[in-house]
């Protein structure tokens, strides 16, 4: 049965249209039942040992389909799975048709004459909102990247659609610790990519904090963990 | 013709380079080594690099064939790294700055490893790898800035591996992170250990107070030999590595990777890293040990970019600075 299913998926693959290499999976874009679908695979990288590549690779493709479910019953937009294949570690998804990363929102925002720092506050809120949802349901996302949140345009609807996407590196916890490691890794991400956007950030963290009863406690060790950060730039 | 001597002692090396227009005159080093089993404390190494300093810097002139008159300018390491060491360092370039007449420059450490790479590979636009005892980040550059993706957020990468030979009581001379690398081409068995990236950045005190837990216990039941361990644990850390410095090229959309810093010139991790760029159809530049390990010609040459692009410290602003990050310097010697 595997075996079928795994020729199955080699087909999809080979009329797949490539659309880019990210860190650990291909992603194409082709057709499922119909519909425009990405799939997403994860290759063997052949730089690290067998077996822990097997660990990993098996492990992401689990938590990627596990978070994403979790997040959609608790009404956070993320692309709903069609389709999983443990043995070529294939994940078939919606396609967000006509969408764009926040990243490239942001950056062409930010260029000289668009004024639009007023929608970009607006759009820090929603984010900070959507990931104190996400938190409230113990998901930690583990790489929170503007490249890695879509704005889909509704046509019937003013605002756009915020999207979360890449749960490759997710996992469950209640811990404030690893929530505010989370934020920290979008805190440097958002702030490396975006530069000059500090004040904005900061309304992304307060909205954050303002939607979360448990957000108290996740600030805090936010805080610690920056100081962490510092720590190590002692020794050259 | 610009000349500028490049003085670094930061952490248990003290170096002294001459650079004259990308071309590098001398670079002697001296490094403070060790019993197996100890780190260096700040306070001897700042001893070990005062017995050593005039003759690193006699032997720096001399190699060079040049005069102080020939200097046109005195860089030296700024921060980060260790007080003591930094002191020692930054005082015997002022007094020499000031017995030869020539303008001083403090010079950030990180940013020296990056423009040393950056001279001898001829990388353009790298993302960059930077790992060493102190420091583990992946960098790129935008906007007269060099901005650090991602990074450790806890202890750096060779600070696990020099705590790990500690542990089981492996050389430091010349490097504890060489003779690890020399034990893991003996290992075979594959130990598994924890994994921690998170997005760009990466954790490595767990895997630290993991393997100090089990190691004695492993090898003194007959589980797996020292070899073995070296051998998993290079595996375990470098592929982190890899990975975030792949996550950020595909971030960034860059197609260039350099690695600098004293781990930089293992060459597992070159290789590792060499896999994962023909993957991705990107290129890989790295150096050896001359320039990868703490040395004088890499501060010599960030201090000549900087004082090509005008910029000199006063004297009265000749300080040093154990914190100093990467993203704190404006660039202004790059478009």
């Amino acid at each position: 049965m595997a075996q079928e299913k795994s020729m199955a998926v080699s087909e999809f693959l080979s009329n797949a249209e490539l659309l880019k290499q990210g860190a650990e999976a291909r992603v194409y874009r082709t057709k499922f039942l119909g519909k425009p679908t990405i799939l997403k695979e994860r290759f063997p990288k052949r730089y690290r040992h067998p077996v822990l590549d097997e660990k990993l690779t098996h492990r992401r493709t689990v938590q990627e389909v596990r978070s994403i479910l979790r997040c959609r019953k608790a009404g956070i937009s993320t692309p709903v799975v069609y389709f999983v294949d443990y043995t070529t570690h294939c994940i078939f998804l919606e396609e967000i048709v006509g969408s764009l990363t926040v990243r490239d929102h942001i950056a062409s925002a930010q260029q000289p004459g668009s004024c639009a720092d007023a929608e970009l506050e607006q759009l820090a809120k929603r984010i900070g909102q959507i990931l104190a949802k996400m938190h409230d349901e113990d998901v930690i996302h583990g790489d929170l990247t503007t490249s890695n949140m879509l704005l889909r345009r509704r046509p019937e609807n003013k605002e756009s659609d915020l999207v979360l996407i890449d749960f490759g590196l997710s996992y469950n916890s209640a811990l404030p610790e690893d929530k505010g490691v989370d934020l920290y890794v979008l805190e440097k991400a958002f702030l490396s990519t975006h530069p000059n956007t500090e004040s904005l950030f900061e309304k992304l963290l307060k909205s954050y904090a303002a939607s979360s009863k448990r957000s108290a406690a996740v600030i805090k060790k936010l805080d610690e963990v920056r100081l962490r950060g510092r720590k190590r730039s002692m020794v050259g | 013709m610009t000349v500028v001597i490049g003085f670094e002692g930061s952490a248990n090396k003290i170096g002294i380079g001459i650079i004259r227009d990308g071309e590098v005159l001398s670079n002697p080093r001296r490094t403070y080594i060790t019993p197996p089993g100890q780190g260096f404390m700040p306070s001897d190494t700042a001893r070990h690099h005062r017995a050593v300093i005039l003759t690193v810097l006699k032997e720096a002139l001399e190699q060079a064939g040049l005069k102080p008159a020939d200097i046109d300018c005195v860089a030296y390491t700024k921060g980060p790294g260790m007080g003591a060491p930094l002191v020692t360092v930054a005082l015997v370039a002022r007094t020499v700055a000031q017995l030869w007449g020539k303008p001083l420059l403090g010079v950030n450490h990180c940013i020296g490893h990056i423009e040393m790479g950056r001279l001898i590979t001829q990388a353009n636009n790298p993302t960059v790898l930077y790992v060493s005892g102190g420091n583990t980040q992946v960098i790129a550059y935008s906007e007269r800035r060099y901005r650090i993706f991602g990074e450790t957020i806890d202890i750096a990468v060779g600070n696990c591996l020099d705590r790990f030979a500690r542990v089981i009581k492996i050389s430091n001379d010349p490097s504890p992170g060489y003779n690890i690398e020399q034990m893991a081409k003996k290992g075979s068995q594959y130990v598994e250990l924890p994994y921690t990236v998170k997005g760009m950045d990466v954790s490595f005190s767990g895997i630290l107070s993991y393997i100090e837990e089990v190691a004695h216990k492993m090898l003194s039941s007959g589980q797996c030999a020292a070899e073995d361990l070296c051998f998993s644990l290079q595996e375990t850390l470098f592929s982190m590595l890899v990975e975030i410095t792949e996550r950020a090229m595909a971030h960034c959309g860059s197609q260039e990777v350099l690695i600098v810093g004293g781990v930089g010139c293992n060459l597992r991790l070159q290789e590792m890293m060499g896999v994962m760029c023909k993957e991705r159809g990107a290129k890989l530049f790295a150096t050896d040990e001359r320039f990868c390990i703490d040395n004088g010609a890499m501060i010599a040459q960030a201090g000549w970019e900087m004082f090509r692009s005008g910029q000199v410290t006063e004297l009265e602003d000749s300080w040093i600075t154990q914190r100093y990050r990467t993203d704190e310097v404006e660039v202004t010697w790059r478009d």
